[in-house]
């Protein structure tokens, strides 16, 4: 087959802030890729019975997965909100360069407050930690 | 002028319609995920996560269940999309970029097979 053109040439760019915008949108989305098998197993413990549903709330309140499971929930609220912009490009909208750089603002101070919000319900309130004991 | 028949000039250039496939089946399922993401998170965030009976009852229960499922098939699907262009733009080598996608497919299904199987199990009979 003839060689065809191949799309990203990412190290020939001029940097650009939409870059980080860019790459930070598939990072998410692989990082969370990896999630989904937590998730579940999460679900198959669950169904499996408390003995094993204790096994597991201990595995993810240990200090590796629980820094892992604040990194999904970062990767989860910036893709949530960087994906809304997409949808909104898809729609032919926010093309213009001071659009595109208020949306992708708009998109990061977003995605903080619902990152801060739902780390602090999920984490510090009812959260994994307490109550790990089998 | 070429002597090229036209199915000689496009052959071996894929075809015209699966991109678009891809394309809309990448937005619809996003479209699918954002509520059902936030409605799963924030039904966790008021949940003593610890608790074995209240979660699996809580995963079990009306209509729970069929969110739960429609939330892991979308998210699996979405991810399995999302890595194929991942693995498309940046894994070169022919054999290496076909046995990739098959792993992605695979394990995609996998993980969305496992997930709404176990949510089914909870939906129709609670562990001990």
């Amino acid at each position: 087959m003839r060689s065809r053109p191949l799309s990203p040439h990412a190290t020939v760019y001029r940097f650009q802030y939409t870059m980080i915008g860019s790459f930070a949108h598939r990072l998410s989305g692989v990082a969370m890729s990896v999630g989904l098998i937590v998730l579940a197993c999460w679900l198959v413990a669950a169904a499996r019975g408390a003995k094993a549903y204790a096994a597991a709330s201990a595995l993810l309140s240990g200090a590796l997965l629980k820094a892992l499971l604040a990194l999904w929930l970062l990767a989860f609220c910036y893709h949530l909100f960087n994906g809304v912009r997409h949808l909104v490009w898809d729609l032919g909208y926010g093309f213009e360069k001071s659009e595109a750089r208020r949306s992708f603002r708009v998109a990061i101070a977003a995605a903080l407050i619902l990152f801060v919000v739902l780390a602090w319900l999920l984490f510090a309130r009812a959260g994994v930690a307490p109550g790990v004991a089998p | 002028m070429s002597l090229r028949t036209p199915l000689g000039r496009v052959l071996g250039s894929g075809s015209a319609h699966d991109g678009v496939h891809h394309w809309t089946v990448q937005r619809v399922t996003a479209i699918a995920i954002a509520p059902l993401s936030i409605w799963f998170l924030g039904s966790l965030a008021g949940l003593p996560l610890a608790d074995h009976a209240i979660m699996s009852a809580w995963i079990g229960h009306g209509f729970n269940p069929v969110l739960l499922a429609l939330l892991a098939l979308a998210a699996a699907w979405h991810s399995q999309l999302g890595v194929q262009v991942v693995i498309e733009d940046y894994v070169h080598g022919q054999h290496a970029k076909a046995a990739l996608l098959l792993v992605n497919t695979f394990a995609h299904v996998l993980v969305a097979a496992t997930a709404v199987l176990a949510v089914l199990r909870l939906a129709v009979w609670s562990p001990a």
